[in-house]
This record gives C-alpha cells, sequence and structure tokens, in this order.
C-alpha cells in the first residue's frame, strides 16, 4: 500500500512538475503539431489513401517518444543540477521506486501531444476520429504510456553513466520514430531492422493504439506493452543499482 | 578597421570555442552529424510510404535545411549562453564595434552549418538512392553555403530577440521546426495553401532548397543564379534586421537594468 501511494504521489508530482516547464510545452505540444502539420500535407500530397489518422496517431506516439526520451534521459542528471539526487537516494525507499513515476510521468505528459495532434488533425485536416473500439483504446492508451515510462527508466538508469546525455537523446529521437514504424510500415525497412522494433514500446504501443482505432484485434499488442514493460523494470532495477553502487564507491554522486 | 577585424574573426571564434560545449566529439557527433542524418532518413521513409517523391526531393530538402540547425541554436546559444555565464554585461560595457562583435560570432556557425548539410548528403549518397553527377558537386556547395548563411542571418533575429526574451532556446526550436513546415523541405511548396507559400517565400532556405532540388536535377549554376541571389538578398534582410533589433534591445536592456535576467 505505501509503494502504491508512493508511485502515486511521485507520478502526480511529477507530471505537475513537468506540465510547468516551457521545455515539455516545447516537446509535448509545439513539436508534435509543428511534425503532424508536415505529416499531413506530406500525406495528402502524396498518393497514399485513407491514412490520416494514422498520421495523427503516429504523430502524437512521436511526441510521448520524445517527452519520455528527453525527460526520462535527462532525469537523474537533472536532479543532480536542482540537488535532490542525495535525498533521492538517502530516503528509505529504494531509488527504484523514486524514479519510477518520474519516468512514467514523462511518458504521461505525452498524451499532451496525441490529443493536440488528433485535435489538430481534426481541426485542420478533415482527420477522421472515429475510434472503433473505444474500450480496448482506453486500454492501450495507459499500457502504452506505461511500457514507454519503463523504458525510459532504463534511459535514466543508463544514460546517467554518460557524461554527455542531452547529445545521446538528440541523437535517438528521429531513429525510434523511424524504426518503430510511427509514421511508416515497417515492411519499408530493411529486415535486420524489425527485430530492434519488437524491443522498443513505441512499435506495440502505436500497434496497439491504431489496431484499437481500426477494429482490429489490439489486446496481443497491450499485452507485448505490458511485458515488455517488465522486462525494463527488471533492467532498469540492476542499472540503477549499478549506478547507485559505483556513485557510492566513487563518492561522484553530486558531480554533474 | 584593424581593430575591427579582429573583434569579428578572434572575438567570433572565441566566442565560439567558449559557448558551445558541445564541441567535443561525444556530444559534436551525435547532435551535429548523427541526428542530422537520422533526420533524412526518417523523412525519405516517410516520402516513400507516402508515395509523395523520390528520395532525392527528401535528401536535398532535408540536408540544405540542417544548415538551419547550426545557425539559429548558434546564434541562440551565443546570446543565451553569454546570459547565462553572466558574461553579456562586462561585453555590453566593452567599447567594442557592435557590428563585428555581432557578425563575428556568426561566421563559424555558417562553416558549421555547411559541414553539417555536407556530411548529410555525403551519407544519403551511400544510403539512399541519391547520386547527383560530381560535376555538379560546386554547385550544390555554393548553394549549401548560401543557405547556411541565410539561416545563420535569422539566427541573429533569433539571438536579437534573446537579448529580451527569458526562453530564446523555446523560440529557437519553434523557428527550426518551422522552417520544415514553411520552406519546402518534406511538402511541394505548391501543395501547401497560399498564405504558406507566402511566409515560405520570405523565409531562408526556400529558395536554397529550390535552387538545389534544380541542380541536383542537372542544371548549372547559372541556371539558378536568381534563386541564389534571392537566398542571399533574404539573408543580407534578416541580419540586418537581426543588428536592428541587437541594437534596440541592446539599449532598452541598459534603460531596463535587463540584460542579464534569466
Amino acid at each position: 500500500m505505501t509503494t502504491l501511494r508512493l508511485l502515486w504521489v511521485g507520478w502526480r508530482f511529477y507530471v505537475k512538475n513537468l506540465t510547468l516547464s516551457g521545455f515539455f510545452l516545447l516537446t509535448s505540444i509545439v513539436q508534435p503539431v509543428i511534425f503532424a502539420s508536415v505529416a499531413y500535407f506530406m500525406f495528402e500530397a502524396g498518393a497514399r489513401p485513407g491514412t490520416l489518422l494514422y498520421v495523427a496517431l503516429g504523430a502524437g506516439m512521436m511526441g510521448i517518444w520524445s517527452s519520455t526520451l528527453f525527460g526520462s534521459g535527462g532525469a537523474i542528471q537533472w536532479q543532480r543540477w536542482q540537488g535532490t539526487l542525495e535525498y533521492s537516494i538517502a530516503v528509505p525507499p529504494p531509488l527504484l521506486l523514486v524514479i519510477v513515476p518520474l519516468t512514467i510521468a514523462t511518458a504521461t505528459i505525452g498524451l499532451y501531444s496525441l490529443t493536440a495532434t488528433l485535435l489538430w488533425g481534426w481541426l485542420f485536416f478533415d482527420v477522421p476520429l472515429d475510434v472503433a473500439n473505444p474500450l480496448a483504446f482506453a486500454v492501450a492508451l495507459p499500457a502504452a504510456v506505461i511500457g514507454l515510462g519503463l523504458l525510459g527508466l532504463v534511459l535514466a538508469s543508463t544514460f546517467v553513466l554518460y557524461r554527455n546525455a542531452n547529445a545521446l537523446s538528440n541523437l535517438l529521437e528521429f531513429p525510434v520514430w523511424l524504426v518503430t514504424g510511427l509514421l511508416i510500415s515497417l515492411s519499408l525497412l530493411p529486415g535486420w531492422v524489425a527485430p530492434i522494433s519488437w524491443v522498443l514500446a513505441p512499435t506495440w504501443g502505436i500497434n496497439a493504439l491504431r489496431e484499437a482505432a481500426i477494429a482490429g484485434n489490439p489486446w496481443p499488442e497491450i499485452g507485448m506493452c505490458l511485458a515488455l514493460g517488465a522486462v525494463y523494470l527488471v533492467i532498469g532495477h540492476f542499472a540503477l543499482q549499478h549506478f547507485e553502487r559505483l556513485a557510492r564507491e566513487r563518492a561522484t554522486l553530486a558531480i554533474a | 578597421m584593424r581593430q575591427d577585424l579582429r573583434v569579428f574573426f578572434v572575438g567570433g571564434y572565441l566566442s565560439y570555442r567558449a559557448l558551445f560545449n558541445w564541441m567535443h566529439p561525444t556530444h559534436y557527433i551525435p547532435t551535429m552529424l548523427g541526428a542530422p542524418v537520422f533526420q533524412v532518413l526518417f523523412f525519405a521513409y516517410v516520402g516513400r510510404f507516402a508515395q509523395l517523391r523520390d528520395d532525392e526531393f527528401f535528401v536535398t530538402g532535408n540536408a540544405v535545411q540542417l544548415s538551419a540547425m547550426a545557425g539559429v541554436y548558434g546564434m541562440a546559444m551565443t546570446i543565451g549562453g553569454e546570459r547565462w555565464t553572466q558574461t553579456l554585461s562586462p561585453l555590453m560595457a566593452s567599447p567594442a564595434n557592435r557590428l563585428p562583435l555581432f557578425l563575428g560570432r556568426s561566421v563559424p556557425l555558417i562553416v558549421n552549418g555547411f559541414i553539417t548539410s555536407s556530411f548529410a548528403f555525403f551519407v544519403s549518397w551511400l544510403l539512399l538512392d541519391f547520386d547527383p553527377a560530381a560535376s555538379q558537386l560546386p554547385a550544390l556547395a555554393v548553394v549549401v553555403a548560401a543557405s547556411a548563411f541565410a539561416c545563420t542571418s535569422l539566427g541573429l533575429v533569433v539571438g536579437a530577440i534573446g537579448l529580451r526574451a527569458r526562453d530564446v532556446f523555446f523560440l529557437a526550436n519553434v523557428v527550426v521546426f518551422s522552417l520544415l513546415l514553411f520552406c519546402g523541405v518534406n511538402i511541394p511548396l505548391e501543395s501547401l495553401p497560399g498564405w504558406m507559400q507566402a511566409v515560405g517565400r520570405s523565409l531562408p532556405l526556400t529558395h536554397g532548397i529550390e535552387a538545389a532540388r534544380e541542380i541536383a536535377d542537372g542544371a548549372s549554376l547559372a541556371d539558378v543564379d536568381h534563386l541564389v541571389w534571392t537566398e542571399l538578398g533574404i539573408g543580407a534582410a534578416y541580419a540586418a534586421v537581426g543588428y536592428a533589433l541587437f541594437r534596440l534591445f541592446e539599449h532598452e536592456g541598459r534603460r531596463r537594468a535587463s540584460l542579464e535576467t534569466i
């Protein structure tokens, strides 16, 4: 019960905190709306028919990935800069339970992106907002957020070992948009890309949303999001333990 | 005159070295070379999926647009970085001529934008269906240099606004993303609504990209010289506006004692 309360309070705090950040306003609303507009114009001018809802969902998921990548990738570094990392580690609960709400909050903020791109598309590009299976869509959405948020945990716990974590974040935005098929069919990419896409939560998250939106069967994809999330949680747990041990041994906790 | 040249070259160089911590290879390679290449690949594949145009259209558009990244972000960082490190007031208190002081900072960024664009073209030649004739490369280089200059001039405007605005990086991001939307980078200009085409034609890049596409299709530099001159003219106009704003906001900053408000 205490654990659930800690996760809930932490998540709520970080969502409020990030909502007030100009940077996250940019990555979760302004940038996705601009990229969505580019995509809408491209698909309108292109020869492929009937794809605008497909594009709107993909553009929204691009925003969820961006806010997870930049938010979670720099999560521990930010705590260092703000001087709160020592307290986060010194408190009785494990560091994992302090960081997980933050990384899930960064993915949750991405929901603004999905909302913004869908509304923008509906208002200015006549994107149909008919979701065939609203219940499945309502389940797929938090499943995708949890999957991406826990992937964020892996980013947070591994990027911290790299001094220029924000450079890694800059590097990984477009490739993940590409290899997870957010705006394209994965069949266009070389065969060796497929296994990479399978281990990334955005692949299953976007497929779950699209299946729910077009009356397919999203449940296997939802299951994959959650299963991958569990794997990320285990990886993140050990990576955080490793980081904490190194920081204590080398007395580098507060050194940015 | 000699002192102004010194401020232009040495001042610009030192500012670049001092303010841009991403000059270290571990930061420069992922940010200025890696991410841009993936941008080109991403849009080339989206273009294939949307069945819009061939790879050459997207390679040329994005590779030229990438020259904006160094120019716009760099100039924003030039002002924002001075503010952040609390060195803006001493800089403004110096007797140095403002024109070379300001413009000198743009030269390394133009070179940087040129390198980023060239690398994107090179990797696209390796990985995508993009194969311009070797004889076209010098003309392409001229167009990229003109676009890098024009984008850095737009960056001058953003940087100048940074003297007044609290969050210049937010503005810089919006400007760079908007170039993707308005300048025909990934969307044929004629597919945009009329008002967006008009906005696009008043921005840097639009004419540069058009010229680069014609050159990639076999045109000579002489065939597209009107586009190159237009691009340079737009760049010069933005540089003039940027300088005027810089002086205005410097004056306002002194009057309101708000130069180093972060």
